[in-house]
Order: structure tokens, then C-alpha cells, then sequence
């Protein structure tokens, strides 16, 4: 005890491995937590201020610019807000291939994660160049399946970081039926690697947790929703897009450059394992199958399961791939004509880290007023501060301080934190009284 | 710059973030299984997404990806300077300021009190800006986003011995060597190619729409020239403007060409 009286304050750049800078407030006194916080101060980068008076036609290009890892997702949210407020009815191949560029990104920002992020950490490894040295064929085979999910996306935007074939109606170009040959085979072919991958994550010796949360993600009848669906929640809600103001809010505290989310005034989770415990059941049948296989049955409190969720995710989008593009053929025309007008457009889908809702106002010339984004990352940011106090009660607030840290980083590293959708590290900040 | 054959076998290597979307970093990241043959030919000793954190080391090359926009920037990016052999900017974040730039023709203060129930908790300085603002840059690799062949072209020819190179070219050079017809030419689309530098490989004239500028300014670009034939085209000068104030909108010849075309928006 006289251990933990003593004045403790550590001040260590620790987090790595997350994209955004931010840093973690822990303060322990008398054997409790006081003080848990995790502060993100990215520098704020006004995409919303000055996307005002741009015109309809810049924007996929300019809201791609606040993520260089999920784009695709910040193109596909705002343009499926604005064709729905021009009343643009897409094509079905050009609804079927946002999907299939969608998915691209899926499996890009899941194996990135799983194997340069996350998994390093279950094997006493400080990063992905030691963890390949150790499991270098594991580790080879998430790098090929990440690279897999780049081409995919660049088959429609050229390039995979902020890539540009995205435009309101469609895409500009449509790829021809020998691109597309080639890379069915490509998909076909890590199929097998993908599962392998399923039960690899799997067998990852991860701590048992067990919290109450309620999960939020997107729903559609009849797919695992990806790009489009309402907007559900574990507890029963089930609301259109347009609606979300109406339960969800978002307040700033003055540690940190996000906004924080809350549903009904209370912290939530969307991502990856969100997804799943509401949509397992929208699976194709060999990803069930394969996912009842691991043990794991949803829906799942321990948030570890992120890891697995994520691959099992990849398998799933690799599937539904394969399938939009079984029958491909080139269509007459990639896109249809937008003829703008005013009003509010809202769009919301499911982006890598979850649900991202965009909402623009636009006057008749199809120039933007006002616009706001809710990024995933804000949303969980209540729900990682809730969950690392419980997290680390249950470990023990005893163990060394770098034992402490590390299972924090580990806990953060399950919700993928995206912070402001920009790089650097967390500095935890230990003082104990 | 002391000249790069100074450069150890085995250099030691450090990736910097400032304000950014994480794009140009994903060059490295997104390379595959060359990135572990990379970390095998340089130490990296500070990357902070990619695992290793020494964000005080000394090291012969700095690749510095974002701009400078908070007060903590200023102080951090003059210490990398002092620690670094050679300092790379990557991105046009780092060369121009990157598109959070634009908020340097607005009223930024304003901005903040717009969003930030708390604007007195955000550090932000008024201007975004590129890190040649600041302090000695040996390279500057431009593009929004810069590409893994770029990089691993700079990272061999330090590897080498060789001063990196990169080519200040238009576009529209590009498009001619991969055979692809003109948009602006044969579809009137409004296009920056002809103003633009080189290193995409024309991705979008590629797939049959306009340039948007992303790699910055070539050199010799012509701009009024272009602005006019906008014009001509039928586009508004708040369209032009627009055109030239959206990725590298503070890059000096991007600059220039809009606040000419405001100054008509303006009669």
C-alpha cells in the first residue's frame, strides 16, 4: 500500500500504432481511479467551415482529404446524401459497384489494422516489422490481403488513397470486363487466406471482458449493411438516416478537438463488432458458418472481439465482391445526370470504423450552406473512456505502470480510433497519490 | 543539405506527422510486402502509426508529412530540423499547406467558435502552412496524396547515393505518353492538367474527367492562360477561383491565379 500512496506522475508518448494524436489522462489515488481521460487534440482541420459555397461537384473529392485511410467512405456518404436530395436514381450496376469499391476499403483499413496495428500487441511485439519476424507468413499474408483490398479500390478510383472515380450519379469510369476477369481470380483465390485469417485472429489468446454497451450500426433487410440501410441500435431502435439528431448528440469538452457522441445521453459503440452483433445473422452461409466455428457467438460484450470481427468482415466482403461482380458487364453509361436543388441531404454508412452520417444544407445553384460529419471515432470516444475504466478495474490498478499502459493501448486499439482521421501518439499521463 | 552521399548504408529514418489525413504515410504503409524489406534496408526509428516512437532521435532522414497549424507545431518542427540530416516534405499538407489551408482566407477564430463549444481548449494558429515556411527543407515531394512509387524512388536514391529527383512536368505530359485523349480538347471538361505538376500519372484525365490540381503547381505553369480559356469554356471567375483554391490553394502560382480571377469576380 505504501507502494501506491506514493506520488506517481509519468508523463510517456505511448500509443502508437492509432491514427491520431491524442493522449490518455489516468490518474490514480488512493488505490481508485480519480481521473480517466482521453484527450485528442488533433489539430482541427474546418473540413465543415469551409466546405461552405463549394459546389456539389468538388465535394467527394475534397471529403475524401479527412482521411487518407477510409475515403471511400467520406465519397460515398456525401454522395449518396446529395443524390438522394437531387432525386438521382443510380444505376444497379452503379449501386452494386459502390458497394463492391466499399467493400475494397473494408478489407484495405481491416488488414492494415489487424496486422500493423493491433496484432503486434498479443505477441509481445512493439510493431509489425518484429511481429513478421516471428509469424512472417501470417504477417505476409495480411500485407497481400490489404494490398488486395487497395486494387479493388483502385479498379474504380485509380488510386486507393483518396482516389477519384467517385462522382454524384455514379462513378466517371467504368472498368472494362478484363480488369475485372483478372481480378475476380485475385479474389477468388484469397478466399482461402481470408478464412485462414478468420481462424488465425481467432485463436489469439485475448483477455475475457465483459461489459454492457449498446451497439449501433447500420441495418438493411437484406444485406450485411455496408453503404446503405437505416441507422439501428441493440436496445430495438431502428430510424432513418435523416432522423439521427433525434437520438444521437454530440458536445464538446474542452480536453479535446472531437466532439463526443451520445445516444439517449448515454456512451455507445459502432464498428466492426457493432456490425456484428446486430447484422451476423445478414452473413452469407460460409462466413456463418466459419464464425460459428471460432466459438465466437454474438452478439458479443467483450470488445476484444473486435480483432476477430474485423476478419471476419474481410472474408465477408471479399464474398460479397465475388458476387456483385460474378455477372459483371459495362454499362452504357457509369453514371447518371444530377440536376442539383435545394434542401438538406443526409447520408449515412458504414464506414471501416463505423457508422460516419454526413449532412449538408445546398441552395438551388447545388452550392454547399452549411454541412456537418459525425465520424466514427467521435461516436466511441465516450464509450473507450467508459470501457477503459471498467477494463482497467478488472485487470487491477496495481500492476506496473507499464503494464497499466499497455493494457489501456490495447483496450484503444479495439475501437480502431481513427483520431480526427490523422496520425500520432498518445501520451499517457500516470499520476498517482 | 550536406549532400546525400553522406548518407549512411543503413540510414536511420524518421516519419513525422503534423496536420494531415494520414494519406501520405499509407504510401509507406500500403507498400506490402516491400515495407518489410524496407525496414530491413533503413532503421526506422520513429513512425508512430508503424510502431517505433523516438520522436527526439537523431536521424539522417526525416520524411515529414502535414502541415504546420498549432502553436506545438512550431516548436516540434524546429526541433526535427535540428535532429535531422535531411528533411523531406511529403504531401502537399507539407509543401503547401494542404486544403485545411483554405481557412487562411477566412477568419479562422470565427471558425473555431463555430464548431468548439470550448474554443478557448483549441490551439490553432490562424494559417495553415507548409513546413518550408518554417525552417530548411532539403526535398519536397509533392501530391495529395504522394505515391509508394515516389517514395521508394526518393528512399533509393538516398539508398544510392543520388540526390532524389522528381518531376516538375505538367500533367499534361502524362496524358500524352499513356495515350489518352485530351477532356478539356474533345469533352470541354474544365481541367488543371496544363497547370499542373506530374507524379499521378493522370489518374483522372485517365478515367475521362478534369484534373483537380492535387500535385500543386508545375513549374511554367501558365495560369492566366488557362484561367482565360475557363473562361472561355464557360465558367464563372467564382468557378475559377474555386478551381485553383482547393488542394494547394496557397501554393504561390495557385494563389495568384485566384486572386486574379476574384479581382473579376469582383467588376
Amino acid at each position: 500500500m505504501s507502494e501506491q500512496r506514493r506520488s506517481v506522475a509519468i508523463h510517456v508518448p505511448v500509443l502508437a500504432r492509432v491514427e491520431g494524436e491524442g493522449a490518455l489522462d489516468l490518474r490514480i489515488e488512493g488505490g481508485d481511479i480519480s481521473e480517466l481521460r482521453l484527450r485528442i487534440f488533433e489539430p482541427p482541420r474546418f473540413f465543415e467551415k469551409f466546405l461552405e459555397g463549394r459546389h456539389y461537384t468538388e465535394i467527394p473529392d475534397m471529403v475524401a482529404r479527412i482521411c487518407g485511410i477510409c475515403p471511400v467512405a467520406y465519397q460515398v456518404t456525401a454522395a449518396q446524401a446529395l443524390e438522394q436530395l437531387f432525386n438521382v436514381e443510380l444505376s444497379p450496376w452503379a449501386r452494386a459497384m459502390r458497394r463492391v469499391f466499399y467493400c475494397g476499403e473494408w478489407i484495405q483499413s481491416h488488414s492494415l489494422h489487424i496486422h500493423l496495428l493491433a496484432a503486434p500487441d498479443f505477441f509481445g511485439c512493439n510493431n509489425a516489422i518484429e511481429l513478421a519476424r516471428i509469424a512472417p507468413d501470417e504477417v505476409r499474408r495480411g500485407l497481400r490481403i490489404q494490398a488486395l483490398g487497395n486494387e479493388l479500390m483502385e479498379l474504380f478510383g485509380a488510386r486507393s488513397v483518396h482516389p477519384v472515380g467517385v462522382r454524384i450519379g455514379g462513378f466517371h469510369d467504368a472498368p472494362s470486363l478484363a480488369r475485372i476477369r483478372e481480378l475476380r481470380e485475385k479474389l477468388r483465390a484469397a478466399l482461402p487466406e481470408a478464412e485462414a485469417l478468420v481462424r488465425w485472429t481467432a485463436g489469439i489468446a485475448v483477455p475475457q471482458d465483459d461489459q454492457a454497451f449498446v451497439s449501433v450500426a447500420m441495418r438493411h433487410p437484406r444485406d450485411y449493411a455496408i453503404e446503405r440501410g437505416v441507422i439501428g441500435a441493440s436496445d430495438g431502435l431502428l430510424i432513418e438516416p435523416a432522423a439521427f439528431d433525434d437520438h444521437f448528440a454530440e458536445r464538446h469538452e474542452p480536453t479535446s478537438t472531437a466532439l463526443f457522441g451520445s445516444y439517449h445521453g448515454q456512451p455507445y459503440l459502432v464498428g466492426p463488432l457493432a456490425r456484428l452483433n446486430l447484422n451476423h445473422a445478414r452473413l452469407p452461409e460460409p462466413v456463418q458458418a466459419l464464425l460459428a466455428e471460432t466459438g465466437l457467438v454474438p452478439p458479443s460484450r467483450n470488445i476484444f472481439h473486435s480483432l476477430v470481427a474485423r476478419a471476419v468482415e474481410i472474408l465477408l466482403a471479399l464474398h460479397e465482391a465475388l458476387r456483385l461482380l460474378d455477372d459483371y458487364r459495362v454499362p452504357d453509361s457509369p453514371w447518371a445526370p444530377a440536376t442539383p436543388r435545394a434542401g438538406v441531404a443526409t447520408g449515412c454508412t458504414e464506414a471501416p470504423r463505423g457508422l460516419l452520417w454526413h449532412r449538408y444544407e445546398m441552395d438551388s445553384e447545388g452550392c454547399v450552406v452549411n454541412a456537418r460529419i459525425v465520424p466514427p471515432t467521435s461516436q466511441n470516444q465516450a464509450r473507450i473512456e467508459e470501457d477503459l475504466r471498467l477494463s482497467l478495474l478488472e485487470f487491477g490498478l496495481d500492476h506496473p505502470d507499464d503494464a497499466l499502459r499497455l493494457h489501456c493501448e490495447k483496450v484503444i486499439r479495439n475501437y480502431d480510433p481513427c483520431i480526427s482521421c490523422a496520425t500520432h501518439f498518445l501520451r499517457l499521463n500516470v499520476e498517482r497519490t | 543539405m550536406k549532400g546525400p552521399t553522406a548518407i549512411p548504408v543503413k540510414p536511420r529514418v524518421a516519419v513525422h506527422k503534423f496536420s494531415s489525413c494520414d494519406g501520405c504515410q499509407l504510401a509507406l504503409l500500403n507498400l506490402g510486402e516491400d515495407l518489410l524489406e524496407l525496414a530491413e534496408r533503413v532503421e526506422l526509428v520513429h513512425f508512430a502509426e508503424a510502431g517505433p516512437i523516438d520522436p527526439m532521435a537523431e536521424v539522417d532522414v526525416a520524411f515529414v508529412e502535414g502541415s504546420v497549424s498549432t502553436p506545438e507545431d512550431l516548436e516540434r518542427i524546429r526541433h526535427i530540423r535540428e535532429h535531422s540530416r535531411m528533411l523531406i516534405a511529403i504531401g502537399a499538407c507539407a509543401t503547401s499547406g494542404g486544403i485545411q489551408a483554405l481557412r487562411n482566407n477566412a477568419d479562422g477564430a470565427e471558425w473555431v467558435t463555430r464548431i468548439y463549444s470550448h474554443p478557448e481548449a483549441i490551439a490553432s494558429l490562424a494559417h495553415s502552412t507548409p513546413i518550408s515556411s518554417h525552417v530548411k527543407v532539403d526535398f519536397e515531394l509533392w501530391g495529395c496524396p504522394v505515391s509508394g512509387p515516389q517514395m521508394l524512388a526518393v528512399v533509393n536514391a538516398l539508398l544510392l547515393g543520388a540526390a532524389p529527383r522528381d518531376n516538375a512536368d505538367k500533367v499534361c505530359t502524362e496524358c500524352k505518353r499513356h495515350g489518352y485523349p485530351c477532356v478539356m480538347v474533345s469533352r470541354g471538361i474544365a481541367c488543371m492538367g496544363p497547370v499542373t505538376r506530374a507524379g499521378c500519372g493522370a489518374l483522372c484525365p485517365g478515367l475521362g474527367r478534369d484534373c483537380y490540381g492535387c500535385y500543386g503547381p508545375a513549374e511554367n505553369a501558365n495560369t492566366d492562360a488557362l484561367a482565360a480559356q475557363f473562361g472561355r469554356q464557360g465558367l464563372e471567375p467564382r468557378a475559377v477561383v474555386r478551381r485553383f483554391q482547393s488542394i494547394n490553394s496557397q501554393a504561390p502560382a495557385f494563389l495568384a491565379a485566384a486572386d486574379k480571377a476574384r479581382m473579376a469576380c469582383d467588376e
